[in-house]
C-alpha cells in the first residue's frame, strides 16, 4: 500500500544533519513505493533542499520565518500543522534527537495519534510496517505496528542507513508560507558546551573515559584519539560524578544513549548502568587495567593494560594507518 | 502554587531482562521510581518550600504502584493520586497515558507540572509533551535548572549537550534531566508522616473517560534480547604489540576504521 510519507530535516550549525538523510531512508520504506516529501524549517535553509533530494527526497517543501531561527515546539508545531494539513501525509518521521524527542509527542497529541519512539530498524513484514525499538535502556527490544492513524514514528541518529547520496536525483523544492505567532517559550541564550562539530549521538566513533581516567586532564589523550578519528569524547558516570568531565558526556542509563560504529572504552569498569547506555555499539573496544573488569564481557577486542600507556600508543598507530591509506 | 509530578513506577533496569510469554518477566524483579521522575519530584518540593503550595504525585499504573507513591510522599510531597485503569483498559501506550492524565489535570488549575524526561523501561519521553498539549499548555523538556519569579520562569534545558536558556511563564510543564537536582532520601519521620498523608485512587469511570476515548494506537507484536555477545578477544604480548594488533584488526577484521 503506497504511502506519503514526511520527514523533518534539522539543521545544526547551517548544515543537515546526517540523521536528516536516515529519516529519508525509514520514510522510504514506510511510504512503500509512495511520496517520500522532506521538509526542512528555518529562518534561511532553502539551499539545503537540493542535498535531501540528493538522498532520496521526492521533494521538498521549504517553510522559512525569521521566527523559526531558534527551534520551539510552538513555532515548529504551526510550521509542521500547515504542512500537514496541506499534505495530508500518512506517515511522518522525525529524527530521535532532542528536538524530535521534543516535538514530535506534542504533535502526536494534537494530532490524537501514535508515535512510536526511538526506532533502529524499520521493515515490511506480512503486510505490516514493523518498527523495531529498545526498551529496557537497550537490554530488550520490541517490536511495534501502527494500529489506528498515522505512521509516526522517530528514528535514532546511526541506526538505518541513508541511501547513496545521488546529486541526479531531481525534485521539486516549494516554499510554504506559514504566519508563525504567540510564542510561549523564547530561547534567550544558547551556551556551547560540547565540542565542535562532532556530536555525541551521531558520532561513528566514540573515545570514552571513567573513574580510570584519574583527572579532567587525564582527558586530553582521550580528546586527542577522538578528534583523530573524527569521533567524540564520552565519559561514564563515575568520571562525571568525580568531576572529570561534564554531566553532557554522560553515556548511560541516565545519560545518553548511543550506537557509533566503534566504541573505544577507557578505564571504564563497565557497570550495567554504562553498558545500558553502549552495549549496542557496533564494535567496542575495552582498555583496562583490570582483566576481570565487566567491560571485557561486551568488548570484542580488549587491552588488560594502563590507559594512560595505550592511548598515546594507539594514536601513533592509528597515524601511521593514515599516512598508508 | 498548585504543583503536580507525573511520576512512573518502573522496573529497576540494573535487574536482569527475563523474557517469559512473551513478556519481559516481573518475578521478583525490583521496583522503583523512574529515576528521571525522582529530580521531578525532588524539585516539586523545593518549588514548594520556595514558594508555598502544594505537591500532589500522580501515577497511572496498578495498585502496586501505591508503594512508589508512599516513598514520594516520605520524602515530601503532600498528596498522591494512583489513577488504576488496569482492569478498564486493555490496549494501553503513551496515548492512553497521557489522555488519562490530562483529563484528570484538565479542571485541576495546575500552575507547575513536573514529570521525568524520560522512563527507563519503555523508553519513549512522549508523556509529558503529550499532556501539556492537550492541555494547552508551554513545556519545556529536560530541564536542569528552574527559576520561578511571580508568573515569569527562566529555564535552563540540556540540549543534547548543550544549555538552552529559556524565558516562558506558568501554567507550565517541565521534564526533569539529570544534574537538576539531587533527590533527596525519604526520612524515617518523612516515611511515618506519609502513611497519613492523603492517596486518592481513581478509576477511568472517576474520569468520565471510556476504554474506547484512550485506546492505544500501537501496538507491540514481540519482545525479545539480543543476540548474545561472543566473547571477545583479549590481546596477548607486550602492549606495544597488542596496540599494533588491534588497530589492524578494527582496519581488516572489524572494517570501522
Amino acid at each position: 500500500m503506497a504511502r506519503k510519507v514526511l520527514t523533518l530535516a534539522e539543521v545544526r550549525d547551517g548544515a543537515l544533519r546526517n540523521v536528516s538523510f536516515e529519516a529519508i531512508a525509514a520514510a522510504k520504506t514506510i511510504a512503500e513505493g509512495g511520496e517520500v516529501v522532506s521538509v526542512v524549517v528555518g529562518a534561511s535553509v532553502r539551499s539545503l533542499a537540493n542535498e535531501l533530494i540528493a538522498y532520496g527526497a521526492d521533494r521538498v517543501i521549504v517553510v522559512e520565518h525569521e521566527k523559526l531561527a531558534a527551534y520551539t515546539p510552538d513555532g515548529y508545531a504551526q510550521a509542521l500543522q500547515a504542512v500537514v494539513e496541506q499534505e495530508k501525509p500518512e506517515g511522518i518521521v522525525f529524527g530521535h534527537t532532542a528536538l524530535g524527542k521534543d516535538l514530535s509527542p506534542k504533535l502526536a497529541a494534537k494530532w490524537q495519534s501514535g508515535l512510536v519512539s526511538d526506532v533502529v530498524a524499520v521493515e515490511e513484514t506480512g503486510g505490516n510496517i514493523v518498527f523495531t525499538r529498545p526498551i529496557y535502556s537497550g537490554k530488550a527490544f520490541e517490536k511495534k505496528i501502527v494500529t489506528d492513524g498515522f505512521m509516526f514514528v522517530t528514528v535514532r541518529p546511526n541506526n538505518i542507513a541513508p541511501l547513496e547520496k545521488d546529486e541526479s536525483r531531481t525534485g521539486a523544492i516549494v516554499d510554504v508560507q506559514v504566519d508563525i505567532k504567540d510564542l510561549r517559550t523564547i530561547v534567550r541564550d544558547v551556551v556551547r558546551k560540547t565540542a565542535e562539530g562532532v556530536d555525541l549521538s551521531e558520532a561513528k566513533v566514540i573515545v570514552a573515559g571513567g573513574r580510570g581516567v584519574k583527572s579532567a586532564e587525564g582527558f586530553e589523550p582521550l580528546k586527542e584519539l577522538a578528534n583523530l578519528l573524527g569521533g567524540a569524547v564520552g565519559a561514564s558516570r563515575g568520571a562525571c560524578d568525580a568531576g572529570y568531565c561534564d554531566y553532557s558526556l554522560q553515556i548511560g542509563q541516565t545519560g545518553k544513549v548511543v550506537t557509533p560504529d566503534l566504541y573505544i572504552a577507557c578505564g571504564i569498569s563497565g557497570a550495567i548502568q554504562h553498558l545500558a547506555g553502549m552495549s549496542n555499539s557496533k564494535v567496542i573496544v575495552a582498555i583496562n587495567k583490570d582483566p576481570e573488569a565487566n567491560i571485557f564481557k561486551v568488548a570484542d577486542y580488549g587491552i588488560v593494560g594502563d590507559l594512560f600507556e595505550v592511548v598515546p600508543l594507539l594514536i601513533e598507530e592509528f597515524k601511521k594507518l593514515k599516512v598508508h591509506s | 502554587m498548585n504543583i503536580f509530578v507525573l511520576m512512573k513506577r518502573t522496573f529497576d533496569t540494573e535487574e536482569k531482562i527475563v523474557i517469559q510469554n512473551g513478556k519481559v518477566s516481573e518475578e521478583g524483579a525490583e521496583f522503583i521510581i523512574n529515576p528521571y521522575d525522582e529530580y521531578a519530584i525532588e524539585e516539586a518540593i523545593q518549588v514548594r518550600d520556595q514558594h508555598g503550595g502544594e505537591v500532589t504525585v500522580v501515577t497511572v499504573g496498578n495498585e502496586d504502584a501505591e508503594k512508589e507513591l508512599r516513598t514520594a510522599l516520605a520524602m515530601g510531597a503532600d498528596k498522591a493520586v494512583l489513577i488504576n485503569i488496569e482492569d478498564d483498559v486493555e490496549n494501553r501506550d503513551q496515548y492512553t497515558t497521557a489522555k488519562v492524565l490530562a483529563e484528570y489535570l484538565k479542571d485541576k488549575e495546575a500552575d507547575l507540572i513536573l514529570a521525568g524526561n524520560v522512563a527507563i523501561d519503555g523508553g519513549s519521553g512522549q508523556v509529558g509533551p503529550r499532556v501539556a498539549e492537550l492541555l494547552g499548555i508551554p513545556y519545556v523538556t529536560t530541564i536542569t535548572k528552574l527559576e520561578i519569579d511571580g508568573t515569569n520562569v527562566k529555564v535552563v534545558r540540556d540540549v543534547e549537550g548543550d544549555e538552552e536558556v529559556i524565558e516562558t511563564s506558568l501554567p507550565l510543564l517541565v521534564t526533569a534531566q539529570q544534574g537538576l537536582n539531587e533527590p533527596r532520601y525519604p526520612s524515617l519521620p518523612g516515611i511515618m508522616k506519609a502513611k497519613k498523608k492523603p492517596l486518592e485512587e481513581l478509576e477511568l469511570d472517576d474520569l468520565d473517560l471510556e476504554e474506547e476515548d484512550v485506546e492505544a494506537k500501537t501496538k507491540t507484536i514481540e519482545i525479545f534480547l539480543p543476540p548474545k555477545k561472543e566473547a571477545g578477544k583479549i590481546l596477548q604480548g607486550d602492549i606495544s604489540e597488542q596496540v599494533k594488533e588491534l588497530v589492524s584488526l578494527l582496519h581488516t577484521e572489524a572494517k570501522v576504521i
